[in-house]
């Protein structure tokens, strides 16, 4: 079994719509959306049916007011200031990490530590395949762990169902979700765009997947917005040791196709699905990915 | 006066609004880049940067001399980064989360604190349109690192009060996205007329909601999509305060690192008067609450 995850470092390069489509042209995989705090594959893959489970990680502080005698101990020994003084004093939840300092420290012992919810994670059948997403709750803590669960879970379902590829869309940048979506996988396929920003980011994603030795490959995606960086791109990427998989036109058909709900490759024959189809089998061929 | 530029979904054109607003602005102001996993604003601002200092979270280090291997430590701990199995502690420092915890409840004293760098920041100038001087901070979070929330309050104590404050925000609705928002006097969330860019906008809503921070919305590449996302506005009662037209231009000049108003000088005008409005908009707020 082969985990391939999409990632960017810089958001909105086109990392949902091109896993998408990888998902329309796979024939063996299942699909995990690792973006969790704002997943998004799900509009185009439009779960048929659906399984719902909470997502149960750490704890979180509460103060019992009745014995609370503002001796101050929490706030002072708070360093997330998660503390808001008052009488009696209050634990501001989107700011509490989960610590807990000051339960242990409460004279009172009035600070109550229930586990928390922090979201909810879904099995799902799409029209190509099984699927495995989640939703962070609203100010929610423990996204990496979230996206842990996500990936574990698509395992599970990979091997039940003796699929050999899960095709993962991961999350922007270069923090703790998506070193839990990356770490361990057999290869990240990086979508950028040919923008000094792009270029930018995808340089420290690059030194993040050379930091966990993961095999990097990339794509250059609305590559005529300017074709000199185009290059560029590709020149600074192999530098860094990343295998260049292709480049795909800007192609107004995209945002089309998503407002429909579809993704590129059913949409049509259009000059970007043209594109994706070619990235998608010579990366399938170089991988040796069943296609 | 501060104000966060936010989105949900990334690639909205958050350092693009953020610096063009920066070089609109009539007044000396700050701008911080708060998204320190990709940090983006200075390839537009081009600042002169003049510090640098490191960011630095503490680690507990363990004195095995004093160590009885009693656990505690690793019972208070929450985040499994000490841990006692049978006669030896280990420290797993790329866990920790800098509670304080275990240095508190040890009863040998056997823990002590030691810095360990995490990221740096950044600070210079850079110039608007107008003249006026732009303090310039940036953070960066080291390659390797998970945890951002760290740098983003790192870059926030260096505002100034006295000053207008704008924070280009990391994406998303979790930590590093809250850790920026915090504190905000308003925020812009920034949004394309798309269904990704609606879901994470509502995702973003909820958020501001529940923080209780007021806020307004920008859409970017307007015209390239539906009319779901004023739809939703009008239905939420939220203020959309400006649309940027979706032109290849802006496109362009992005690539080459110039900013809106390099393709869209006219733009300078709206950008003046989305200040305006956003005065207006905190100064209802304040109202409202005294």
């Amino acid at each position: 079994m082969k985990e391939i995850v999409i990632i960017s470092g810089k958001g909105g390069t086109g990392k949902t719509s091109i896993t998408a489509a990888f998902a329309a042209l796979s024939t063996q995989a299942v699909f995990a959306d690792c973006d969790v705090d704002a997943a998004d594959m799900h509009l185009l893959l439009a779960p048929l049916s659906q399984q719902s489970y909470p997502f149960i990680s750490g704890n979180i502080a509460r103060i019992d007011a009745q014995n609370c005698t503002g001796c101050d101990t929490c706030n002072s020994l708070c360093r997330f200031d998660a503390v808001r003084p008052g009488s009696p004093y209050t634990i501001i939840p989107s700011s509490c990490e989960g610590c807990g300092v000051c339960v242990h420290f409460c004279p009172e012992k009035t600070i109550e530590f229930p586990p928390q919810r922090c979201g909810q994670w879904y099995q799902s059948e799409t029209r190509f395949g099984s699927m495995v997403h989640a939703a962070l709750d609203i100010g929610a803590e423990n996204s990496g762990k979230l996206v842990s669960l996500v990936r574990q879970e698509a395992r599970n379902l990979a091997e039940k169902h003796q699929r050999e590829l899960i095709l993962i869309d991961g999350p922007p940048g270069i923090g703790c979700p998506v070193i839990a979506a990356t770490t361990g996988a057999n290869a990240v396929l990086v979508i950028t765009e040919p923008t000094c920003s792009g270029k930018h980011d995808l340089l420290r994603v690059l030194e993040l997947t050379n930091h966990f030795d993961i095999p990097a490959y990339i794509c250059v995606n609305k590559w005529d917005i300017n074709p000199d960086m185009t290059e560029e791109i590709k020149t600074a990427a192999q530098e860094k040791g990343a295998t260049f998989v292709g480049t795909i036109p800007y192609d107004e058909q995209i945002t089309t196709a998503q407002i429909e709900g579809k993704t590129i490759v059913e949409w049509g024959d259009t000059i970007a699905a043209n594109a994706i189809k070619k990235i998608w089998n010579s990366f399938c061929e170089q991988l040796d990915l069943p296609q | 006066m501060k104000i966060a530029i936010a989105s949900g979904k990334g690639g909205t054109g958050k350092t693009t609004l953020a610096t063009a607003l920066a070089q609109a602005a009539t007044e000396p102001i700050q701008l911080l880049d708060c998204d320190v996993e990709e940090p983006n604003a200075h390839i537009f601002m081009k600042p002169q940067l003049t510090e640098r200092e490191a960011v630095t979270i503490a680690i507990p280090v363990l004195d095995t001399d004093r160590c009885t291997n009693c656990g505690k430590c690793g019972e208070l701990c929450q985040f499994n980064a000490i841990v006692t199995i049978a006669d030896q502690t280990m420290i797993f420092s790329d866990l920790c989360h800098s509670c304080g915890g275990c240095i508190l409840v040890c009863p040998e004293k056997a823990l002590q604190e030691q810095p360990k760098t995490i990221g740096y920041i950044d600070t210079g100038h850079s110039q608007s349109l107008n003249g006026d001087t732009i303090t310039f901070v940036k953070g960066t979070l080291n390659i390797g690192e998970a945890m951002a929330p760290p740098v983003i309050k790192q870059v926030k104590k260096m505002v100034d009060p006295n000053q207008l404050t704008i924070l280009d925000c990391p994406p998303g609705t979790s930590c590093p996205m809250i850790t920026a928002i915090t504190g905000s006097d308003f925020v812009l969330l920034v949004t394309e007329p798309t269904p990704f860019g609606l879901h994470d906008l509502k995702l973003a809503v909820e958020t501001l909601r529940l923080m209780d921070i007021p806020f307004a919305v920008v859409v970017n590449r307007a015209g390239c999509g539906d009319n779901r996302v004023d739809d939703y506005c009008s239905d939420e009662q939220i203020p959309l305060l400006l649309q940027i037209k979706d032109d290849r231009r802006v496109a362009t000049a992005y690539s080459r690192a110039e900013g809106l108003l390099t393709a869209l000088p006219e733009m300078v005008t709206e950008l003046r008067a989305l200040l305006g409005r956003i005065d207006n908009c905190v100064a209802a707020a304040q109202r409202s609450l005294s």
